[in-house]
């Protein structure tokens, strides 16, 4: 597209023009987005002081400073709002840094953040990176069988009544069990026959994902209207042609929608999976570790690090969905 | 041997507040090589017959033989091209892919596929759209799309339900003209449904003239015009007196309904 050279007259005006309109959009949305993250960081730091004031004038008690009420079990029942309120000074001077805040403040996270990814070799056992990767290959593994398995049921679903009317039931009662309910008999079933590490994690992943799957491509191999079904009747094409040329290609934005969703619920499967094996790696195990020595700054690391992964995750899908549908003539 | 013959044919949708007797005792012959208009009032059925014809709707009372077969047997030998009422392009497909659509299907070489792919776009002036996709076109050239799409695969039959209607009158004057000469070039058999009276008479050998509620054929004219017809014949006496004879058809239909 931009093939004219630089030296043409007017090459240099249009980019220059096209840069400005650019910056002008990327600023338009950018400010807003900017203040809305701005606002949401401010009320995280307003909340650590009443969620950290008990510890707060402990350690300001402990510094030998005046503080009300004096004994810290006066103290337990006097909420954390009222608390800070009649210890303004410690409460606002001791919220932010402290080893195991009750909520640690967003810079502490940060760095934790930053340290455990970028501050440490991956092969660390401290680094996210590493335990990243060991939720993250669990994720995909079961979002392709799960994925694979959404697909294929929405496609039986939707050619056969029978399947329509004895695999959907099910399919919906399996997401009304919890996750934390089944998840460790899942493992356990898995451990007694010598299966253990990334499969039973992505066996749960995979029970995850599948649904939004089934559910989206049901909907998306239905949505052709009757006038394009007729179309290919008046050819005499065979259902598996109807199939290919009309139903599946009819169906690729649904898809894409159901992904999505299925690619997060992956992820939950694969930190759930990790939580009840008492496992040593994985961001579930993270979370686990730190909630057993009440590391909050590493428990909310971790979270955010999920966090990170799955939003990722998603962008990579949409980002295929933009270039595939609009090959597809499907998006403008 | 008559393409399409139908004896008191009859049939009722059954709907969830009562039965609709959408046609009602057609009796109708159409020899091969004929140009049939169906005009009425909108509801008599004209859609309705023409779908039976295409095996897509099953009559629930008489007889109805396509090429000498029932309309489910023609349709599954592929007999006839189907325009709809809306050009119904599929939105993930160029111009050319729709048109290629088809003859994919009924398993046409590819050479064959590319040779006749660039001849009917040739034939209703879309050369140069094929790359595009349905939604870069006008509603016009969709449905001019939607028509080269039934002809891709020149069946002897060609059924279209109102292929013009979202037209504006000067190209629809055109297509008009290119219809009558692909039809005299080819010897197709034509079904065409239209609300407009001159398009009727202008384009038919035979003017089914329809009225609702039950639909049912009114009149059947068969017009003395020449096969030869520059536009100029709309004025001519001939040509008037049919166009008023089947706005009689229409009125009658209408008041008797
Ligand atoms: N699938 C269907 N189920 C129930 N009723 C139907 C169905 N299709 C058509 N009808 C009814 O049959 C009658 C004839 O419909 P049809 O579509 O054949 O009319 P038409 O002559 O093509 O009208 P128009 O000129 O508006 O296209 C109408 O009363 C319509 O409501
Ligand atoms: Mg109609």
């Amino acid at each position: 597209m931009t093939d004219a050279p630089l030296s043409a007259p007017q090459a240099g005006v249009g980019r220059s023009g096209r840069v400005a309109l650019r910056l002008r959009a990327v600023s338009g949305t950018v400010i807003p987005v900017l203040a809305v993250i701005a606002a949401l960081v401010g009320l995280w730091y307003l909340a650590c002081i009443p969620m950290n004031a008990q510890q707060s004038v402990l350690l300001a008690e402990r510094g030998g400073a005046e503080v009300s009420p004096a004994t810290a079990s006066e103290r337990r029942d006097v909420g954390g709002i009222a608390l800070s309120l009649r210890n303004p000074d410690p409460a606002l001077a001791l919220a932010f840094g402290q080893d195991r805040p009750v909520l640690p403040a967003p810079h502490q996270v940060a760095a934790e953040l930053w340290g455990s990814t970028v501050g440490l070799r991956v092969t660390s056992k401290r680094s996210l990176v590493f335990h990243g990767w060991i939720t993250l290959s669990a994720t995909l593994a079961g979002f392709a069988v799960g994925t694979g398995l959404g697909i294929l049921l929405a496609v039986g679903i939707v050619h056969s009544r029978v399947m329509d009317m004895s695999v959907m039931p099910w399919a919906i009662v399996s997401q009304t069990i919890p996750i934390i309910a089944i998840a460790p008999m899942i493992i356990v079933v898995l451990y007694s026959i010598g299966v253990q590490g990334l499969v039973p994690k992505a066996v749960i992943s995979a029970y995850l994902s599948f649904f939004p799957v089934v559910v989206g491509m049901v909907k998306g191999l239905r949505s052709p209207d009757a006038m394009q079904l007729d179309l290919l009747r008046t050819y005499g094409a065979s259902g598996a042609q109807t199939f290919w040329r009309l139903r599946l290609p009819a169906s690729l934005p649904y898809l894409f929608a159901s992904l999505k969703i299925g690619v997060a619920a992956s992820l939950i499967g694969a930190i759930v999976g990790e939580l009840p094996t008492g496992a040593v790696r994985g961001l579930g195990a993270r979370l686990l570790a730190g909630s057993y020595y009440g590391q909050t700054v590493q428990i909310w690391s971790a979270l955010f690090a999920a966090a990170i992964l799955a939003a990722l995750l998603v962008a990579i899908i949409s980002g295929v969905e933009r270039v595939l549908l609009r090959r597809m003539g499907l998006m403008r | 041997m008559n393409v399409v013959s139908a004896r008191s044919l009859d049939l009722t949708f059954r709907t969830g507040d009562g039965p609709v007797h959408a046609l009602k005792d057609i009796e109708l012959d159409i020899a091969p090589g004929e140009f049939v208009s169906f005009i009425g009032p909108s509801g008599c059925g004209k859609t309705t017959f023409l779908r039976c014809v295409a095996g897509l709707e099953a009559p629930t009372g008489g007889t109805l033989t396509v090429n000498g077969m029932t309309p489910d047997e023609a349709r599954r030998a592929r007999a006839y091209g189907y325009v709809f009422q809306a050009a119904g392009l599929y939105p993930w497909r160029t111009i050319g892919g729709n048109i290629r659509l088809p003859l994919e299907i009924m398993g046409f070489p590819e050479a064959e596929k590319k040779r006749r792919v660039a001849e009917t776009l040739a034939l209703v002036d879309l050369d140069g759209f094929e790359k595009k996709f349905p939604w870069q076109l006008s509603g016009g050239m969709q449905q001019r799309a939607s028509i080269a799409r039934a002809l891709a695969f020149d069946a002897d039959l060609l059924l279209m339900d109102e292929p013009f209607g979202a037209l504006d009158e000067i190209v629809r004057d055109r297509l008009n003209e290119e219809l009558l000469a692909l039809w005299a070039r080819t010897g197709k058999t034509m079904l065409f449904v239209t609300h407009s009276i001159p398009e009727a008479v202008y384009l038919s050998t035979k003017i089914v003239v329809m009225s609702p509620r039950p639909g049912r054929i009114s009149d059947v004219i068969d017009s003395p015009l020449p096969k030869e017809r520059p536009l100029d014949i709309r004025d001519s006496a001939e040509f008037i007196a049919i166009a008023h004879r089947v706005r009689e058809g229409l009125r009658a239909g209408m008041e008797a309904a």
